[in-house]
């Protein structure tokens, strides 16, 4: 596929996916396994059963030091004072215009210590706007470690009884978005974290990225996930599985030319926090001129059809209106779901909307987000 | 899988049988993935050598389907409106339509020999 010359870069896990046989491909520089068994069995048993996920090609940036909190505060929309220790939550990079630079899950790891979770295709330009965004205070260290761990994400309703297996920590005790250190398949101090990217209650963990080792946990995991069908997943089921659960990614939903409100994800984004931090000011003068004009949407297909990314949204009469950010057929639900953008005015629930599939109309209806929320648990 | 040697191939991963039958390759459905949608022409619709006559989807991706050759459809595998996943289960078995054809049209085709190295070559294995 690439024929630039370039080298992909590679995991730590690079060979045991392709002693795997899973088909590999070049995601934003990376060389990532994007199916193994297929796409739609690896969804289903992420949903019903547990799922194993390589997710190393992901960034992690430590900001620790007397003004670490400050820093944090700057460079990202959500408020940090409100975390624990122990605690992270999704947050976001600004542009001065109130744009995405990346999103992000922020970790509180101790106090004056902080761990921030950055996507892989945005790595270097994430690294360079932190570095720039508070550059100029002495009592914070920038550490950009994300190749020192292989970060695997344990996902699914049965991912807590493999892990269980595996550690000796209380995975009971951590609660959403929440984690721990603890022992996993023999490793002092491992960061388990219930967090991840499927919708599914489950668990991402960091070991060192040395290829003995994430091999071994590697295959620990695959053998004690046996007994509930776990299943090595790929960045196909990674992408159908956020989309049911109406998760953004970066360059479809979010990008530096969506904001905050348009994306829906203002319940992210405390205005309200002291700290002046980078889009601030901008969605406030968003909000006093009377909020975002379009707006992100969930949609069905009625007709026969797939939407994908990029088809352009239309209304019933034919005049375009909008664009599909993500569209898969969702193994799950099985329907044609798409999210995109469309003027507040055609953005309410059961609207009646067309996307351009090539050269057919295929009438769509405007549906609530996300498309798939998991089950309440009944114990 | 092996290629039967009765159909002749297309460097666009389509097979044809002798008796008009138009298919994906095996290699074509295993680079898709699991399919789940397959969009056909109308009975009597013209086929055009190399141009599109419909489209096939899997969960991640989009592909066209190239006529092998010149002529009509005569029949369009309904079957695959309610089983797409069919042609992942076996491609070599699984036609999508049946065209009326001139039969001289199937020497220039890639003979199931050609076809294997052609796609060897192209995946560079």
């Amino acid at each position: 596929m690439s024929d630039s010359g370039s080298v992909l870069r590679k995991t730590a896990l690079n060979a045991t996916h392709r002693a795997l046989k899973a088909k590999m491909v070049d995601f934003g520089g990376w060389d990532m396994p994007v199916e193994y068994s297929g796409l739609i069995a690896e969804h289903m048993a992420v949903r019903t059963g547990v799922g194993l996920f390589d997710v190393s090609h992901m960034g992690d940036i430590q900001l620790r030091g007397p003004g670490s909190l400050d820093a944090v505060q700057k460079l990202l929309m959500n408020d940090a004072s409100k975390l624990q220790v122990g605690q992270a939550h999704y947050s976001a990079m600004l542009t001065p215009e109130g744009t995405f630079v990346d999103d992000v899950v922020l970790h509180k790891l101790s106090e004056n210590d902080y761990l921030i979770v950055i996507n892989a295709g945005t790595r270097e330009k994430d690294v360079q706007w932190v570095r720039k965004t508070i550059g100029m205070m002495p009592s914070v260290h920038i550490n950009d470690f994300s190749d020192m761990y292989t970060q695997l994400a344990i996902q699914g309703p049965k991912a807590i009884d493999v892990l269980r297996k595996l550690t000796d920590v209380d995975l009971d005790a951590i609660k959403n978005y929440w984690f721990t250190w603890g022992k996993v398949c023999g490793l002092y101090n491992v960061l388990v974290a219930r967090t991840g990217y499927t919708g599914e209650d489950g668990f991402e963990i960091y070991v060192p990225s040395d290829e003995a080792t994430s091999a071994r946990v590697w295959n620990e995991v695959m053998e004690a996930g046996k007994e509930f069908g776990i299943l090595p997943c790929g960045l196909g089921a990674r992408n159908t599985l956020r989309l049911e659960s109406a998760m953004a990614l970066y360059g479809h939903e979010i990008s530096d030319t969506i904001n905050v409100f348009e994306a829906g994800l203002g319940r992210y984004c405390k205005l309200e926090k002291e700290a002046d931090f980078v889009g601030k000011q901008a969605l406030l003068a968003v909000q006093a001129a009377g909020g975002p004009k379009r707006k992100l949407v969930g949609l069905e297909t009625i007709d026969r059809g797939i939407a994908r990314d990029g088809y352009p949204v239309l209304t019933l009469d034919g005049k375009e209106i909008g664009v599909v950010t993500s569209g898969s057929p969702s193994p799950f639900l099985k329907k044609n779901i798409a999210m995109a953008y469309v003027p507040v005015e055609l953005s309410a629930v059961d609207t009646e909307l067309a996307v351009q599939v090539r050269s057919t109309m295929v009438k769509s209806k405007v549906v609530p987000l996300p498309f798939y929320k998991k089950p309440k648990k009944t114990t | 899988m092996a290629y039967p040697t009765e159909y002749r191939y297309t460097k666009e991963h389509e097979w044809i049988a002798a008796d008009g039958r138009i298919g994906i390759t095996d290699y074509a459905q295993s680079t898709l993935g699991d399919i789940v949608f397959v969009e056909l022409p109308a009975v009597g619709a013209e086929l055009k050598a190399g141009e599109s006559f419909g489209t096939v989807e899997s969960v991640k991706a989009v592909s066209d389907l190239y006529s092998p050759v010149n002529g009509k459809v005569l029949e369009v595998n309904e079957a695959l409106n309610s089983a797409p996943e069919s042609v992942n289960a076996d491609a070599n078995a699984t036609w999508m339509i049946k065209a009326e054809f001139d039969a001289s049209q199937l020497e220039s085709l890639l003979t199931a020999e050609a076809y294997e190295k052609f796609i060897s070559e192209e995946t560079g294995h």
